[in-house]
């Protein structure tokens, strides 16, 4: 769904994806990720504003990681995000429901089979 | 009966004691009156992310003034709390440093003035860590680490103001003009830090004077930022002459406790 904010005549574009991520002072979009812990993977925590990638680090630092969250952090430009589009999802995801025999819970296990 | 060396020993210990009191007490002083301008930019900040780093810094900067305080109020024995010596001492009582109690002004002076005390604090925790006192080596060795990511921080946006736009350049260099006359402060040493430091109990100011401007020049020069030839210098906090912004502030900190005194919520 898309909605249509009123805008004076003089107001710069507010659409962030016209503008590369960019919003009025010129600051970029960042997506945080945070490792909680050794042996996990990177996990979507949130987003920021920031002006390049080290002040983006040390807010994501502040920000996200105040009670422990994590050992280690990534900043990535929103930018440079390809997302799937919501009006795809259907296209996209759908067809997976109908293939169980994706999913190893589909095959039976002959008896004979041993440490399995 | 305790032989003349004993009795000798035990009032060298007394006077390392109130002589330690003074020197713990000046370093809490430091922390608890930035920590308090700092929190000045709560809501106030040039945007929420930095805000919240503000405050964060701000939080961490009180966190060490209340060990601080609270060691302090131990040494001193007299039942004193952290409380009792952050909110009952007036303007001549504090020891901190000029520097700290100097105004907010734009966001590139707090930055210049937490740059200059970062780098000082860096190199004086970093040489506290070795005290023989067990509580002043362990508040260091916690203040360290938060200390080392404040100068990361203030030096990361130092480089980005002076070589930023014409606006931020002007506003650092005018910042670093107005502030540099503070810094000369944290190295002066005077007769308590001489004893300490040869009891191996704290550190002499004077000694972390060359480390410290190596390293804040080399930040100023990437910056494009010059350093003032001004060899003019303003001291006194140490003994309690402040500068007219301390008064003003103490006022506004202290007035809750000296209203409704012992009042918590």
């Amino acid at each position: 769904m898309t909605y249509s904010v009123p805008r004076l005549p003089e107001e710069p574009d507010p659409d962030l994806r016209s503008k590369g991520s960019r919003r009025v002072s010129g600051w970029l979009l960042w997506e945080v990720f945070i490792r909680p812990r050794r042996g996990l993977h990177h996990v979507h925590a949130g987003s920021l504003h920031a002006p390049d990638g080290e002040i983006a680090l040390q807010s994501a630092r502040d920000v996200y990681t105040r009670r422990g969250e994590g050992v280690s952090l990534w900043v990535v430009p929103s930018s440079e995000i390809t997302s799937s589009d919501a009006a795809d999802a259907a296209s996209l995801f759908d067809p997976t429901s109908e293939k169980p025999f994706r999913d190893a819970t589909f095959y039976q296990v002959p008896d004979e089979v041993e440490w399995l | 009966m305790t032989s003349r060396s004993e009795t000798a020993t035990s009032c060298h210990r007394e006077e390392h004691r109130q002589l330690l009191f003074r020197y713990v007490l000046a370093h809490a002083d430091d922390n608890l009156i930035l920590a308090q301008r700092l929190s000045g930019w709560i809501s106030r900040a040039p945007d929420l992310e930095e805000d919240i780093a503000m405050a964060n810094i701000a939080l961490d900067l009180l966190g060490r003034a209340r060990m601080l305080l609270d060691y302090a109020g131990q040494l001193e024995g007299r039942d004193r709390s952290e409380d009792d010596l952050a909110m009952f001492r007036s303007e001549r009582e504090f020891t901190n440093l000029l520097l700290v109690e100097q105004p907010n002004g734009d966001f590139a002076h707090t930055m210049v003035r937490q740059f200059l005390y970062d780098a000082y604090q860096t190199a004086l925790w970093k040489s506290l860590c070795g005290s023989a006192d067990a509580t002043l080596a362990g508040i260091a060795g916690k203040a360290i680490k938060e200390a080392r990511y404040h100068l990361r921080h203030s030096g990361t946006w130092l480089l980005r103001l002076g070589r930023g736009t014409e606006e931020s350049h002007r506003r650092t260099q005018r910042a670093l003009e107005g502030l540099w006359r503070f810094t000369a402060e944290m190295f002066e040493t005077s007769e308590t830090d001489r004893k300490l430091a040869g009891a191996g109990l704290g550190v002499e100011p004077a000694g972390l004077q060359p480390g410290w401007e190596r390293g804040v020049e080399k930040v100023f020069c990437e910056a494009g930022l010059q350093i003032p030839n001004d060899r003019f210098a303003r001291s006194g906090g140490r003994s309690g002459f402040h500068t007219e912004h301390l008064g003003l502030m103490l006022a506004e900190m202290q007035w809750m406790q000296r209203a409704y005194p012992g009042m918590q919520w």
